[in-house]
């Protein structure tokens, strides 16, 4: 392997992530969608939206633990789908990888501000 | 007497498929029709073969699209309206017409280092293996491969990543991982991890599907995700 | 030489290209997502106007195949977590019927309450 490449622990450690990621995304969606499915039940308007979102820490710390889950699992998702269907390795990857994690971190968690603080 | 509409491929990776009309005969394999026509019809078609009776893998070939031993594929089960499509396994180099060449095959199966490393001599006593344990079922599960490459040939990871071991190497590390008298384990765990190794497979189970002595190379490559995984969060995982 | 599609014609296959393309779809859709929230930073006035756009009939459809795909992507990805981690049995396999099950009635649950 060129050394440009993760060493090998670091790339199960990535397969560790997306496996833990999985799993806390799986409850998150779970959360998610039952609140969603009763809030479109119930109707929805932004002020009654909002009404109940905002300033809500718990609802904030639980869509920020989601966000930074979907943060980390789609891009090394990705890293997989681009290298097989692309034939792209190396260094260039995981920098593109990480900077879509980081941008997905940012957009996610200026929403939950926007939603919930 | 009816007959079969074959087609063979002819050349290297790039080439052509070849017609020939075979006669038709009760419990025919394709590793018959194959014979016929390279002693009735062509003497120049070039093919493998060895025991024709299940036990050797040599005859392994892509019968309508999937990879099969061709002494244990009765024609019955696979001709459609009286055709056959024979070409080489898939994913290896073609040396010509139907014989591939099985060396990467192999050398993936070294690189995973699916060789015994023991630690005892000659003065030690036997070593001591309850065929009951969990560990040896579950090398047992896996240790009656004889290295085909149908498994090899009908997975797509392997054709999508050059570098990816392969269902084959990885089982038979996974059946020594499982060995109780194997002390090569650390270097074993190390060179069958990662996106060369066992986490680039996707669980596509095309491996599982086709081999003819059903084992499941998938459940192995499991295997070797969950012992890993657990060797790299312990930081046992070393590179050489 | 390369397999085609007659070498991959079978539900463990079907499942990984479920799989697959439902997380690029996700993949894709989130960053919108993301951007349709932050809306909110715009006050109540923002978010509303997002909300009304998105009573059409037509972003309500998507929006149902969108959960089916979040649904298909969950299940999926449970399935998986049940190959790689529990000890393998036979019937692993069907698992795959449950996952495509769930993920259906979760979407018809959507669906039911937006019609």
């Amino acid at each position: 392997m060129g050394d440009e490449r993760l060493n090998v622990r670091a790339q199960v450690l990535l397969w560790t992530a997306q496996r833990a990621s999985g799993a806390v995304l799986a409850l998150c969606v779970v959360v998610h969608l039952v609140t969603i499915i009763y809030a479109v039940r119930n109707g929805l308007s932004a002020a009654e939206v909002l009404g109940r979102t905002r300033a809500s820490i718990g609802w904030a710390a639980f869509y920020s633990v989601f966000v930074l889950a979907a943060a980390v699992h789609a891009p090394i998702g990705l890293r997989s789908v681009l290298s097989e269907t692309l034939n792209w390795r190396g260094a260039g990857l995981d920098i593109t990888v990480t900077a879509l994690a980081l941008a997905l971190a940012l957009w996610g968690l200026r929403a939950v501000y926007a939603v919930f603080i | 007497m009816s007959t079969l509409s074959v087609a063979i491929w002819r050349g290297q990776e790039s080439g052509r498929y070849q017609k020939f009309e075979v006669p038709r005969l009760a419990s025919q394999t394709v590793l018959d029709v194959v014979t016929f026509i390279q002693r009735e019809l062509d003497p120049t078609l070039a093919y493998r073969y060895s025991c024709r009776v299940g036990m050797c893998g040599s005859c392994a070939m892509t019968v309508n699209g999937r990879a099969r031993w061709t002494c244990r594929t009765h024609v019955d089960s696979v001709a459609q309206g009286g055709r056959l499509e024979i070409s080489p396994l898939r994913n290896l180099p073609v040396v010509r017409d139907l014989v591939t060449d099985m060396t990467p095959f192999f050398d993936k199966w070294a690189r995973a280092r699916g060789r015994f490393q023991g630690g005892a001599t000659r003065r030690d006593d036997f070593a001591r293996v309850a065929p009951g344990s969990p560990a040896r079922m579950l090398a047992d599960a896996g240790i009656e491969c004889i290295g085909c490459g149908v498994c090899y040939s009908s997975c797509d990871v392997v054709a999508w990543n050059p570098d990816y071991l392969g269902p084959a190497a990885l089982n038979r590390a996974w059946t020594l991982v499982n060995d109780a008298r194997d002390t090569g384990n650390r270097a074993r765990l190390a060179a069958v991890a990662g996106d060369a190794g066992c986490h680039a497979c996707h669980t596509h189970m095309s491996c599982t599907e086709r081999c003819p002595k059903q084992i499941s190379p998938t459940a192995a490559i499991a295997g070797l995700k969950r012992a890993t995984a657990l060797a790299a969060l312990r930081g046992e995982l070393s590179d050489e | 030489m390369r397999s085609d599609f007659r070498a991959r014609n079978h539900p463990a296959y079907w499942a990984f290209v479920v799989h697959r393309a439902s997380g690029v779809l996700l993949a894709l859709f989130l960053p919108l997502h993301f951007w349709a929230l932050g809306q909110a930073l715009r006050g109540e006035a923002g978010l509303e106007s997002f909300l009304r756009w998105s009573e059409q009939p037509l972003v309500k459809f998507a929006e149902t195949v969108l959960v089916l795909v979040l649904a298909a992507h969950l299940t999926g990805g449970l399935r998986l977590l049940a190959l790689e981690f529990l000890a393998w049995r036979d019937w692993q396999k069907s698992l795959l019927a449950l996952a495509a099950g769930v993920a259906l009635a979760a979407g018809l649950a959507f669906l039911l309450n937006v019609i």
